[in-house]
């Protein structure tokens, strides 16, 4: 029994379909919201690996530092915002967000 | 071979685990501790792929510092959990079906990709002796990829600007020393010479 490409990109699929789905079903938290983010970037880290590493081409894994990249930055201001709506509102009901229009 | 398949196998199901938890659980911070879970098994397959650099990088910036983020955020923010479930169930059904349909697609486009795609029948790229992992990412990052790289600090750098521009606070009862107008004080601004009318004093 081998490992083929398959079984990283499965395992990368399932992770990709479990952060939408946490995004279907946690549509108030923000928090788990951006976790689920969390998840499908890593899924796509999964997928840039696997292929890099079947391929015999390192520039996936180069790909896949910036994708870490822009996840930390994004998890860093996403939290920040997340910070200053709590300060403002008290809460972090996403229902609550459109109070912020014009 | 078999050794491998073993490990991929118990690291698979931890990952997959672990992030179903990351969006059932209840409490937030047990999610967090899941997220982090999921992350350290991604890192053991990114090993199992022989790209052990990503891997360990996945661990520091990963588990070291966005998990704690959330962590910390988590922990900072007094929410009423419970209440933010609201709807849970209500969404489980059509969540579950969309999430179902979405994961068949991408597993027969991965199945077909796998078995027909450039990489089919390939084995994963090993580093033995002189040819390391390592080596191979700090050859094609900084000949092909510098500008990138670069620009892949800048947009750290934009990212810690705009968390702390967001998150600062200016008080305006809180008194602070400011350096600036200390310093571009001058002394006519400050000192002015009276005469005082002897008997009389000065008023205000």
């Amino acid at each position: 029994m081998t490992l083929g490409l398959a079984h990283f990109l499965i395992v990368s699929a399932i992770l990709f379909t479990i952060g939408v789905f946490g995004i279907f079903v946690n549509r108030r938290n923000v928090i788990i919201i951006l976790m689920s983010i969390e998840l499908i970037l890593l899924a796509v880290n999964i997928n840039f690996v696997a292929f890099s590493s079947y391929l015999h081409n390192v520039q996936g894994q180069i790909m896949a530092m910036f994708v870490l990249t822009v996840a930390a930055a994004e998890a860093a201001v996403g939290l920040a915002i997340l910070v200053t709506f709590f300060r403002n509102r008290g809460d972090i009901k996403v229902d609550d967000a459109s109070m912020m229009k014009g | 071979m078999t050794l491998m398949a073993i490990a991929f196998y118990i690291l698979a199901i931890i990952t997959c685990g672990a992030g179903l938890m990351v969006v059932t659980v209840k409490n937030p911070v047990h999610a967090v501790l899941f997220l982090i879970l999921a992350f350290f098994s991604a890192a053991g397959l990114f090993v199992l792929t022989g790209s052990e650099f990503l891997a360990m990088l996945l661990i520091v910036v990963y588990v070291g510092a966005v998990a704690v983020l959330f962590l910390f955020v988590v922990m900072m923010l007094d929410v009423d959990f419970i209440k933010l479930r609201q709807g849970f169930a209500n969404y489980l059904p059509i969540g579950g079906a969309l999430a179902l349909l979405i994961l068949f697609e991408l597993i027969f486009v991965n199945i077909a990709v796998a078995s027909k795609g450039a990489a089919a029948g390939n084995q994963p790229q090993v580093f033995t002796g002189q040819d390391q992992n390592i080596k191979a990412i700090g050859h094609v990052l900084y000949t092909q990829y510098t500008y990138l790289f670069e620009m892949a600090g800048f947009v750290l750098l934009v990212a810690m600007i705009g968390a702390i521009v967001l998150t600062l606070r200016h008080r305006a009862y809180v008194k602070r020393q400011d350096i600036f107008s200390q310093v571009t004080r001058r002394r006519k601004d400050a000192v002015a010479i009276v005469k005082a009318p002897t008997g009389e004093g000065i008023k205000e």
